[in-house]
């Protein structure tokens, strides 16, 4: 459609997730316009990226080179280990600031309709740190769905003879919700995990 | 006229997008459905937990070209026990694929939205090791596929059967004998599930005959499908 260099550009870009192709012939136009050592710095950071991440040795966050920023630190309490799907999840909980422990990231949940079991899963992983750290609780981390509760009761399963405090993080409503339009399931656990309201 | 309303249960769910999921239900009166929930993901979403797979809701749906879209949603069963317990889970991760296999978009199967639903309901009341292999020969019997058990399904002979053969279909005598062995206790009992001892059959507790049925009716489905069973064989929930 377009001279060569634009259209391979307008391909590659059609490749990444949620940009179809009128979106990848915008964003190559406006490439075209900008300044040529802003288009040289935006390649330049892609490549760099990739070339520098890896997975943190312990946690298998993204990490740059051995350990992760949060491995890393030695302000962190390595007995308490947080165990979540995914590295994007770290960011969540970080920003609650209410969590003062070390990661686990599982990279995936357990899915059998997918053919995802605990082999595609840094399970064995999770289960070796447990003695050389010292752990003594662990938290699950996984997402309320029905991938992350089956993950949740199988690693909590395997942690159970290693004789570490194992629990789940609470389930229930969300802040400014409303209480009419709440499912059932949700409804229930609240329910279920009340607790006395200090006086 | 393209607005709808049905009941069905969700038997998987695609992660679509930033924060949508394209849910696969099996519906009463529309057959497989595949519809686009949108913003389900988030966590403020008006469906909150509603369209998990297992669930058992009535939706109101709007009829798209390729994918309909829910726009309303509400559970009837939720089965927060089966959720709680893995073994369980996995039988219900079972049912589901193979109601995912067998049903088609567009092709109404009443008969096979009642056995899952009522498969899922018996498993809510209690776990039991045959619930799997009761629900597929069922399945398979609604379909026209049920196994022959009373006759040797090579020569027809009304004798003592000793083996059995999924491919082949069924049951098989002496000189006719391959695939694998059957003993008597596993015919009886795969006879009583398709002729009217199915409670008695769920109630059963595990033992080799009942792994032995189970097996057996698995290879039977997976002959049927000409396909693995993806959920049978992760050794996660098992």
């Amino acid at each position: 459609m377009y001279t060569g260099p634009l259209q391979a550009l307008i391909d590659e870009l059609g490749r990444l997730p949620g940009i179809g192709p009128k979106s990848a012939q915008r964003i190559a136009f406006h490439l075209l316009k900008v300044a040529p050592e802003d288009a040289r710095r935006l390649a330049a950071t892609i490549v760099t990226m990739t070339e520098r991440t890896t997975l943190c040795a312990r946690c298998f966050n993204v990490a740059e080179g051995g350990l992760c920023s949060i491995c890393d630190d030695p302000g962190r309490e390595p007995g308490v280990l947080c165990v979540v799907e995914d590295p994007r999840d770290i960011v969540a909980v970080e920003k609650t600031r209410e969590f003062r422990g070390r990661y686990a990231v599982l990279h995936g949940a357990l899915n059998p309709l997918e053919g995802i079991g605990p082999d595609q899963l840094k399970v064995r992983e999770l289960l070796d740190r447990i003695g050389p750290e010292q752990v003594t609780e662990v938290i699950l981390c996984t997402n309320p769905n029905l991938e992350g509760e089956a993950t949740a009761m199988y690693v909590a399963r395997l942690l159970g003879p290693l004789g570490v405090a194992v629990t789940r993080i609470a389930s229930g409503l969300p802040v400014g919700g409303d209480l009419e339009y709440a499912d059932e399931l949700t409804l229930g656990r609240a329910l279920e995990g009340r607790r006395p309201v200090d006086v | 006229m393209s607005l709808y309303r049905d009941q069905g249960v969700v038997l998987r769910t695609i992660r679509l997008g930033e924060a949508d999921r394209i849910v696969t239900l099996a519906t009463r009166d529309n057959g497989k459905v595949r519809a686009v929930a949108k913003g389900i993901r988030r966590t403020t979403s008006k469906f909150g937990g509603r369209l998990e797979p297992m669930s058992h809701v009535a939706v109101q749906c709007w009829r798209g070209r390729e994918l309909d879209i829910v726009t309303q949603a509400e559970v009837i069963d939720a089965f927060g026990r089966v959720r709680a317990d893995l073994g369980r889970v996995g039988k219900a991760y079972t049912v589901l694929e193979v109601v995912d296999q067998l049903s088609q978009e567009g092709h109404v199967n009443v008969p096979l939205y009642d056995m899952v639903v009522g498969a899922l309901r018996v498993l809510e009341g209690g776990d039991s090791p045959l619930l799997v292999a009761a629900f597929v020969l069922k399945v398979l019997a609604a379909e026209g596929a049920a196994p022959e058990l009373d006759v040797c399904v090579a020569c027809g002979e009304d004798g003592e059967l000793v083996a059995f053969d999924p491919v082949e279909g069924g049951a098989l005598c002496r000189s006719c004998r391959r695939g694998r062995p059957l003993g008597p206790d596993s015919l009886a009992l795969l006879r009583a599930i398709l002729r009217g001892g199915l409670r008695a059959a769920l109630a059963e507790p595990a033992s080799p005959v009942t792994d032995d049925v189970s097996a057996l009716v698995t290879e039977s489905i997976e002959a049927h499908l000409d396909r693995r069973l993806r959920s049978l064989h992760s050794t996660v929930v098992r």
